[in-house]
């Protein structure tokens, strides 16, 4: 983990309020493990006061390059936003635990199931798994298509599907519609994305074992500041893990959604 | 380097600078980013009897220059604490604040008790205004006789000097701090967190699922400095000031408003190496400032001037 100046190489808006932003700096060495985050303040005053966890979406580690993809939804997204190429972005990281590489044996498939802004680590973790010889599966949930992004990337790793909640692409409905419908088999499950839809990946896909990689609102990103923590299934009512620190990513069926 | 060097009870600092409670965790989250060494002092999460889970999430909401949380106390227990997370900070040449905090009188001296016999635990800090809580707490630092009551039963068991931190959230800070004073503390910490709230428009309810909060953060510092200096001429005590220090010109403030020592919070998340880099910044704003030693600064706004005015 380390604190850097990295230098913005380019920013452009792929979907409705979806950014890509590219930086370049020494610290990107360190992002080799998909599922990690990094934090980034968006701004040299205190307003908004807190960093932006955002995930590593793909590194490429000649360059020094990596990318990351965020909504803009707030001030401090909207600010981030408005970073230029060649302007430089206070970032820390790389932090948290990533998503295992190593449960899997070349020839066996792996499902990846992202909702929203929940999609872009699971492209890393794609790339990871595709250099290993493992299957991948992709299926990419969205409000509607114009949320939509990197399907057509994903589609280059391996069978990828999409729904949206409005049907304007892919299958109408959401992502445990399209494993039903598609009868999807695979090894291991990784998801990233909203509670809820973890939820019912939990509950409809009961067989499902994997990786759940997720979401909270975070204060410090280094597990100091106690704002992200989780209950533990079957733990005692005061066991907890730290969403930033001990996670993001989780073994299915860990923590308490 | 000595000129930094400050001295209060139990807690022989080498800078003024310490990171707060609550902000630190137990050093662990930071050891892995600087040597924990070039800190004054650290204060640690607060500790209470048994293991505590604290409030639902989400637990921080952001505030104009400043955060509101409602974490509520977390934390794996005095007993976990000090065989589980003290060792660690074996290491570090490091004055420890332990933070102590409770749902009665007895909870309170049980943890006082205990981790005042620790080796690694140089003083207590005790925590009378944790605004998150329901039991225990503010409820303790609102009233005057209450305060003093508790600090004395605290005094009584702990082994270690005793600073009570205080609760910005009264009518009257300094009828508090003479409280405290006179039932013995040996310093006071001020201040904690001011009692907020925010409300999401999108849900018409409150962004906190504890609905309050604690506001922290550079918002709050003018607050501080105005209690601080009116505290550091009520009680005789020294006090670790604290509340929205961010940069080496806020400790500098601080000092200048009676603090005999900084504790630095919030700004850890904005940077976590924040501490380190004051540390390193604070010679040469004295070299700027023409202080030969930091010392010479603390009370300075309302100390008889030493110093020939510039203005006449």
């Amino acid at each position: 983990m380390k604190k850097e100046l990295v230098e913005v190489v380019s920013q452009k808006e792929i979907a409705r309020h979806i950014f890509e932003l590219k930086v370049q700096g020494n610290v990107v060495n360190e992002m080799t493990s998909p599922g990690q985050f990094v934090h980034i303040r968006v701004t040299d005053t205190f307003q908004p006061l807190l960093r932006r966890p955002i995930s590593i979406c793909d590194v490429d580690l000649e360059s020094r390059t990596l990318t990351m993809l965020y909504r803009k939804e707030g001030t401090g997204t909207a600010l981030l936003s408005q970073k230029k190429e060649g302007e430089k972005i206070d970032l820390l990281g790389p932090l948290g635990n990533g998503f295992p590489l190593d449960e899997l044996s070349q020839g066996q498939t792996a499902l990846l199931v992202g909702g929203g802004i929940g999609v872009p680590p699971l492209y890393y973790l794609a790339k990871k798994l595709c250099s290993q010889g493992i299957n991948v599966i992709s299926v990419l949930g969205f409000q509607s298509g114009d949320d939509g992004f990197y399907s057509e990337k994903f589609a280059e790793l391996g069978e990828a599907y999409v729904s949206t909640v409005d049907g304007s692409q892919g299958t109408k409905g959401f992502v445990t519609d399209v494993i039903k419908n598609k009868d999807l088999h695979y090894d291991l499950l990784y998801s990233c994305g909203p509670t809820v839809m973890l939820k019912a990946l939990e509950l409809q896909v009961p067989a499902a074992n994997g990786f759940f990689s997720l979401e909270e609102r975070m204060g410090c990103g280094i597990g100091a500041c106690f704002a992200c923590v989780c209950h533990v299934n079957g733990g005692l009512p005061s066991d907890y893990v730290k969403v930033c620190s001990d996670g993001p990513v989780f073994p299915i069926g860990e923590v308490v959604l | 380097m000595k000129r930094l060097e400050v001295s209060l009870p139990g807690l022989k600092m080498k800078n003024p600078i310490m990171p707060a409670s609550g902000c630190f965790g137990f050093g662990r989250e930071y050891a892995g980013l600087y040597d924990l060494s070039v800190l004054g002092a650290a204060a640690i999460k607060a500790a209470t009897v048994e293991a505590r889970f604290g409030n639902p999430t989400p637990r921080v909401a952001e505030t104009h220059s400043g955060m509101l949380n409602a974490i509520g106390l977390q934390n794996p227990g005095v007993d976990q604490i000090m065989e589980k997370e003290l060792p660690f900070l074996k290491s570090y040449d490091l004055p420890i604040v332990a933070n102590i905090a409770g749902s009665t009188e007895e909870d309170y001296c049980e943890v006082a008790e205990k981790m005042s016999s620790h080796p690694q635990v140089s003083v207590l800090e005790l925590n009378i205004s944790c605004p998150n809580v329901k039991e225990g707490g503010i409820q303790f630092g609102t009233d005057a006789r209450t305060a003093a009551a508790l600090t004395k039963r605290v005094k009584a068991v702990s082994s270690k000097p005793v600073y009570v931190k205080l609760s910005p959230n009264v009518a009257n800070i300094a009828e508090m701090a003479i409280a405290v004073e006179e039932a013995g503390a040996d310093g006071i910490s001020m201040i904690n967190t001011l009692l907020g709230m925010r409300i999401d428009l999108k849900t018409r309810k409150p962004i906190l699922a504890n609905k309050t909060g604690g506001l922290s953060g550079p918002a709050i510092k003018p607050v501080a400095i105005r209690m601080i200096h009116e505290v550091s001429q009520a009680v005789s005590i020294p006090i670790i000031g604290m509340g929205g220090v961010s940069c080496a010109e806020d400790v500098i403030e601080f000092m200048l408003a009676g603090a005999s020592a900084v504790a630095v919070g919030t700004a850890n998340f904005v940077d976590p190496f924040i501490c380190p880099d004051i540390i390193s910044q604070l010679p040469e704003l004295l070299e700027k400032m023409n202080v030969s030693h930091i010392r010479e600064l603390i009370g300075g706004s309302w100390r008889e001037c030493e110093v020939p005015s510039l203005s006449r």
